[in-house]
């Protein structure tokens, strides 16, 4: 039931107005990145000198931003794909199993949440000391899966909780063993949640740079390590460039993503 | 089905599939935290140098030496600025959000949703074109004639919180609005008829029913701002570094292992202390259903 307009008045106009400022908060620095990017002015910043696309052709030349794209996207792509993997079976056996220690397991998959991204790096580093092991790309894998795994739980748990589990008693009642009916009833059901753990997990692996900083073989740069170090040098147009870019990738995949889930969805009902 | 018809291999099931999650918890995290426990007993020699013997020398650095005391307090000083300026900015939206009667309201649901897949080092350092000499509001103040030269805005304290609160809002605003959501709506109305006007009945309906959300969301953006590095790196200068940034110094450019790993146990020790009072009295499963969005 929604509340009778009329009866709102100067502090419900106020909230509103409020709400705008939040959102222009969140997204004018954004639009400003993006428009800055086709200034043809030298300098990152402001005034707007005219418009360009040299930026763009730039970075397109520029090898080690495109080596950084290279390994991010490598590491984005088996951690998503590993790290669901892990979710699916750890979320099936939450969900669908009562057993001993319940509470326990689920605080310990959740806490790589909740532990504070530099202790998690610190601790990697550490067991990499210990067994004397060089730090290499698997490194950053592992670290990454590990970041990740708490939200492929929880997305894949919520929507399982949504499935009846009539509808796999029904299967396993006309003789389907339990991997057939996980593949052919449960898994089809949960798509949505699959897809979207993966698109999930690609982003936040992509993104990450606070504990890929102490993770990243020597030498390595990942997307968000190079422009870091590209900060440290100048604001040059290309970061801007490189920005916009980024968020046309990272925006653009989960809406499609989104909209593809929703698709699933549908026609698995 | 009770417990006691399960067969042995029902039983091990759970365990077979929760296997490889917990395996690798286990080897990349637990065993890790171990392994700093043992570090920061041990003695530090020079760069990338330690002795393995049990010397309690770091935690008494750390209880002793102001250096430490001044950038913990300053992390919690910073910290819990910001976690209470995203509340006084996240609560009029979320209550907005859920209360609006505009019809493509999983338009402006989507919207918070959206900077999380912007990359977060981007969203960082775009403040700089909005804070910085050359940034939007320097220049239109200059051109407006309000000021002769640039005002120092970026790299400062405020530069850092500002990066922080840009960062953690939509924590704090999703927090909120699954509380203030879930309201029955009819409890509003019945204060309204019986004479509450609208401001009342917020502040007796509304408000005590959404304080779960609102202390979720402060827990959360508390800690992720008390562990950020990169924020202070990005938009602050060297005086502004946090907790974060001092441990991530001693351990890649010092090489000081055993001081990096008792820094970083004192980080855990901390936010974990304070996750704890706090799931005393709120519970954690709100924290976990704001963080799955």
């Amino acid at each position: 039931m929604s509340l009778d307009t009329s009866t709102r008045g100067f502090g419900w106009r106020a909230v509103q107005f409020l709400t705008v400022l939040v959102y222009v908060f969140m997204f004018a620095p954004i639009l400003v990145v993006i428009v800055l990017s086709f200034n043809a002015s030298q300098f990152g910043g402001f005034p707007m000198t005219g418009f360009s696309l040299h930026w763009y052709a730039k970075l397109l030349e520029n090898e080690s931003v495109l080596r950084a794209f290279q390994t991010s996207l490598w590491v984005a792509i088996v951690t998503s794909i590993v790290c669901t993997a892990l979710g699916i079976l750890a979320a099936v056996a939450l969900v669908r199993y009562e057993f001993p220690g319940k509470e326990w397991v689920n605080t310990i998959l959740i806490a790589p949440a909740l532990v504070p991204e530099t202790v998690l790096g610190v601790g990697l580093l550490l067991l990499m000391r210990f067994a004397h092991q060089p730090r290499t790309m698997w490194l950053l894998v592992l670290g990454h899966i590990m970041l990740a795994l708490p939200y492929v739980v929880l997305v894949v748990q919520a929507r399982l909780i949504g499935v009846k589990r009539v509808y796999e008693e029904a299967a396993m009642s006309l003789g389907a063993n339990r991997l057939q009916t996980f593949r052919e009833i449960t898994l089809p059901l949960i798509m949505p949640a699959i897809v979207a753990s993966l698109l999930l997990v690609f982003t936040i692996s992509f993104d990450n740079v606070t504990a890929s900083m102490f993770w990243r073989p020597s030498g390595v740069e990942t997307m968000p390590t190079e422009i870091l170090s590209m900060l440290k040098i100048s604001i040059s147009p290309e970061i801007n460039a490189l920005g916009t870019l980024m968020i046309v990738v990272t925006v653009g995949l989960p809406l499609l993503g989104g909209g593809l889930a929703r698709y699933l969805a549908r026609s698995a009902r | 089905m009770s417990a006691s018809m399960l067969s042995a291999a029902d039983r091990r099931r759970p365990w077979l599939l929760l296997a490889p999650s917990l395996i690798t918890l286990f080897v990349l995290m637990i065993v890790p935290i171990g392994i700093m426990t043992i570090f920061s007993f041990y003695e530090f020699v020079t760069a990338g140098v330690e002795k393995e013997v049990f010397t309690t020398a770091n935690w008494h650095e750390f209880l002793t030496d102001s250096f430490y005391h001044m950038f913990l307090w300053k992390t919690i000083r910073v910290a819990g600025i910001t976690a209470i300026l995203c509340a006084l900015m996240g609560y009029p939206a979320a209550y907005c959000i859920a209360m609006t009667n505009y019809k493509h309201k999983w338009l402006l649901l989507l919207l918070l949703i959206v900077p999380f897949w912007i990359s977060f080092t981007i969203r960082t350092f775009s403040w700089i074109h909005i804070l910085g000499e050359q940034g939007v509001i320097n220049v239109l103040l200059l051109k407006l004639g309000l000021v002769n030269e640039p005002i120092r805005m970026l790299y400062t304290e405020g530069s850092v919180i500002m990066g922080m609160i840009h960062f953690l809002l939509p924590y704090m605003i999703l927090n909120v609005y699954v509380a203030i959501e879930g309201i029955d709506r009819n409890l509003i109305s019945a204060a309204r008829t019986l004479g509450c006007t609208a401001w009342q009945a917020f502040r007796e309906v509304v408000l005590p029913l959404s304080l779960p959300g609102l202390m979720a969301g402060l827990l959360l953006c508390f800690v992720l701002a008390a562990g950020s590095y990169v924020t202070p790196q990005i938009l602050g200068s060297t005086r502004d570094a946090l907790f974060g940034n001092i441990i991530f110094d001693t351990i890649m450019d010092e090489l000081n292992w055993p001081m990096g790993s008792t820094l970083s146990l004192v980080l855990l020790i901390f936010l974990g202390a304070v996750a704890a009072v706090y799931s005393r009295y709120m519970g954690l499963s709100r924290v976990l259903k704001g963080l799955s969005g």
